[in-house]
């Protein structure tokens, strides 16, 4: 059964105007978040997958700017009135509808009242390099419980208790002693771990998680993916996890966006993606990664040729059109390809399946 | 050309059991290299972080060794001793001369070294850090050249544009500073820095890490082309196993500053005898949705080891699911299961570990 939809952004234009010129990181992007499930954005440096998380939560940085589109924010029930009480399941809101209102985010003052309520109380974010994104001054129970103060009415000692309740939950040892240690003390699996304690403290609908695991280890990022799929299902949350890790997508992806210079190639299930991959840029980016057990046996790695274009000129018409084994001269590269449906959120951007 | 050392050791002339004695280009025998810590106004040293305790390995003329490990491990110490970018604190690196003579490096002054830094070359992780932004690609790639007085004036203008092409750019583009490159084609420029003087060795530290997925696959093909081109040798030091098992003859796993496993790299993937090896390989996520089910991944309690503190015995044990008595208490030694397949696990012969399986095609 589909779950309810959470955030819908629609034709979404993030760009950013600097004196060199205009660049347009995030340009016309469509995806829909549901419940409790796991969206992937999957892509290269530079294909604005950050800037579209930093859109939702209007933490762009200057001199960016939401310029076009709607970011839809379906909020849910809260079961207690609290602020961070536990989310209905779907279809349980008191007049038969699963959210009490929409949102757009998008129109919001990135500065104003009601975003800065949205903000770590529904959705909330992690970040890649966890030493850069706490603050080394204050200690972790400090840095815990001031988002709890900031979003509830709990007292001192309830929220340093729920903070002690959240670290053990992250998988922290003695989390009693851990709150008065500063995040220099900490390694870089358990400063991540103290991130995302941080990022559930009030509960929230939707997690973005930015490159969690691109600076740990491989059993770091082991521990911390499994540590993402328990809370998951113990809280409930959607997940928007930013990557350019095809392992780590089809490992936790339920849906997964790939998107290639600010625009968004392909989307629909892991299943489609990994085993039916519509666009060029996706059945080439499948075939370049090494895989283990697979990548022995075979000469040479297929490699996409090129490189992702400068921000400043882009391409006319397909962003992907210089680098495509099926370029047609003459479309490609005069036409912007629209999305073309393929079934239930399944669609790909691509003038090859324009007959379909 | 042979340096002329008064205290370095001789090379044994019988190996014992890890080398066949002709086409190794390096043996590397019970290296060490420990960093103090200092502590208050006089720096007075207080410990040391093992970052490299007392490993032994060789490396076989045409073939790519693999280093890997999480970080910590001690896998880029281990690479820049063997250039000697390091002093040593203890034991022998074995080079290979063009004579055919075995000379140990570690004991050789700077002056001693320079006709073995023709030789020995690296690459580095960051193509960003790695290169000097105030000079001219024909300054970068052609310094090495100028310095050991290689090729000057038209003939290193001549050498660098040929090298330039080999690595997949454009001669023209020379002059140029780094900035006006990608992160790709900077790496292509290191490469080509790398290959100036025909080395014989190249040590490749985590050569791909920073590159986009695209662009890592032109990278790790060019790298394959170099050695069959030129017949380098190369250690690729990594922390990615689908990379290293794409591009290694052998590999040396490494954790807190010691080998655990060395194995030819199909052999370690299919069947690893180390625990580690076996948690490492499980941790890697597979690229096919398909296999999430039948996967039993195996994850890890706990951080790696701190290198100035490890824990008795064997350093993995605080983490191993096969964990019993004997291993907080005795070290294992590195002891051959199978033939050219070592491991130092105590019980090694008696656990069943999983390897990979390769799964199906994709797209």
């Amino acid at each position: 059964m589909e779950s309810p939809v959470l955030i819908e952004i629609k034709n979404l234009k993030t760009h950013f105007f600097l004196d060199e010129g205009t660049v347009q990181a995030v340009n016309g992007v469509d995806f829909t978040i549901h419940q409790h499930k796991t969206l992937c954005v999957v892509g290269e440096s530079g294909c604005g997958k950050s800037v579209t998380a930093r859109s939702i939560l209007q933490i762009v940085d200057q001199p960016g700017r939401i310029v076009e589109g709607e970011i839809l924010y379906h909020r849910p029930f809260r079961l207690s009135a609290a602020g961070n009480g536990e989310w209905t399941s779907g279809e349980t809101g008191a007049n038969g509808n699963s959210t009490t209102e929409i949102i757009d985010l998008a129109a919001l003052d990135p500065r104003g009242r009601e975003i800065r309520a949205i903000r770590g109380q529904d959705i909330s974010m992690i970040f890649q390099e966890p030493m850069t994104s706490l603050s080394p001054i204050h200690t972790v129970g400090n840095q815990i419980t001031e988002a709890i103060k900031l979003h509830t009415d709990m007292l001192d000692d309830e929220a340093d208790e729920h903070a002690v309740e959240l670290l053990r939950r992250v998988g922290i040892p003695r989390p009693e002693e851990r709150l008065g240690t500063y995040p220099f003390e900490l390694s870089g699996g358990m400063r991540q771990r103290v991130m995302i304690a941080m990022a559930l403290s009030c509960n929230p609908a939707l997690l973005i998680a930015d490159e969690p695991t691109t600076a740990v280890d491989v059993t770091t990022q082991a521990q911390i993916l499994e540590l993402l799929e328990e809370l998951q299902d113990e809280y409930g949350m959607a997940i928007m996890l930013i990557t350019h890790d095809l392992g780590v997508v089809a490992e936790m992806a339920d849906d997964v966006v790939v998107m290639y210079l600010g625009q968004v190639a392909e989307r629909g299930d892991v299943d489609s993606i990994f085993h039916d991959p519509k666009h060029p840029y996706t059945q080439s980016l499948l075939k370049s990664i090494p895989r283990l057990g697979v990548s022995r046996n075979r000469q040479r790695l297929d490699s996409i040729r090129g490189m992702v274009p400068d921000p400043y000129n882009r391409p006319s018409g397909c962003m992907f059109g210089p680098r495509c084994d099926h370029f047609m001269p003459g479309r490609c590269d005069a036409i912007s390809p629209p999305a073309i449906p393929l079934g239930p959120g399944r669609e790909v951007h691509c003038l090859l399946y324009e007959d379909e | 050309m042979s340096a002329q050392s008064t205290n370095g050791s001789e090379y044994p002339t019988t190996g014992n059991g890890t080398a066949a004695a002709e086409n190794v280009l390096l043996d590397v025998r019970n290296l060490q290299k420990w960093f103090p810590i200092t502590a208050g106004f006089f720096r007075r040293t207080v410990g040391h972080v093992r970052a490299v305790d007392d490993i032994s390995f060789h490396v076989l003329q045409g073939e790519t060794l693999g280093l890997v490990g999480e970080s910590g491990c001690g896998k880029t110490t281990a690479g820049r001793c063997i250039l000697r970018a390091y002093d040593l604190t203890g034991g022998q690196v074995f080079f290979q001369d063009h004579d055919g003579k075995m000379v140990d490096l570690g004991p050789l002054t700077n002056n001693e070294m320079k006709p073995y830094r023709q030789q020995l070359r690296m690459i580095f992780q960051d193509p960003f850090n790695s290169l000097n932004p105030r000079m001219p690609v024909i300054d970068i790639v052609g310094d090495p050249l100028k310095i050991n007085k290689v090729a000057a004036g038209k003939e290193l203008e001549d050498r660098v544009a040929s090298l330039l092409a080999r690595v997949g750019l454009r001669p023209e583009y020379m002059r140029r500073y780094p900035h006006a490159f990608s992160g790709g084609e900077r790496q292509r420029i290191g490469i080509a820095r790398a290959l100036a003087l025909d080395p014989r060795l190249v040590v490749a530290d985590e050569a791909v890490s920073a590159l986009d997925v695209s662009v890592r696959a032109q990278i790790l093909n060019l790298i394959k082309d170099l050695q069959e081109e030129f017949n380098l040798t190369y250690i690729f030091v990594s922390h990615d196993l689908s990379v290293i098992e794409y591009i290694c003859d052998r590999v040396v796993v490494m954790y807190v500053g010691k080998i655990v496993e060395v194995a030819e790299t199909e052999e370690l993937f299919a069947q690893p005898f180390h625990p580690y090896t076996e948690a490492l390989l499980s941790a890697v996520p597979n690229p096919d949705p398909r296999m999430r089910q039948q996967k039993d991944r195996i994850v890890l309690e706990g951080d790696v080891a701190d290198p100035a503190n490890p824990p008795s015995g064997c350093y993995f044990h605080p983490r191993c699911r096969y964990v019993q008595d004997q291993c907080s208490l005795e070290t294992p030694e590195l002891r051959e299961i199978a033939p050219g397949h070592f491991a130092a696990c105590h019980f090694a012969e008696e656990l069943t570990l999983a390897g990979v399986t390769a799964s199906g095609e994709l797209g």
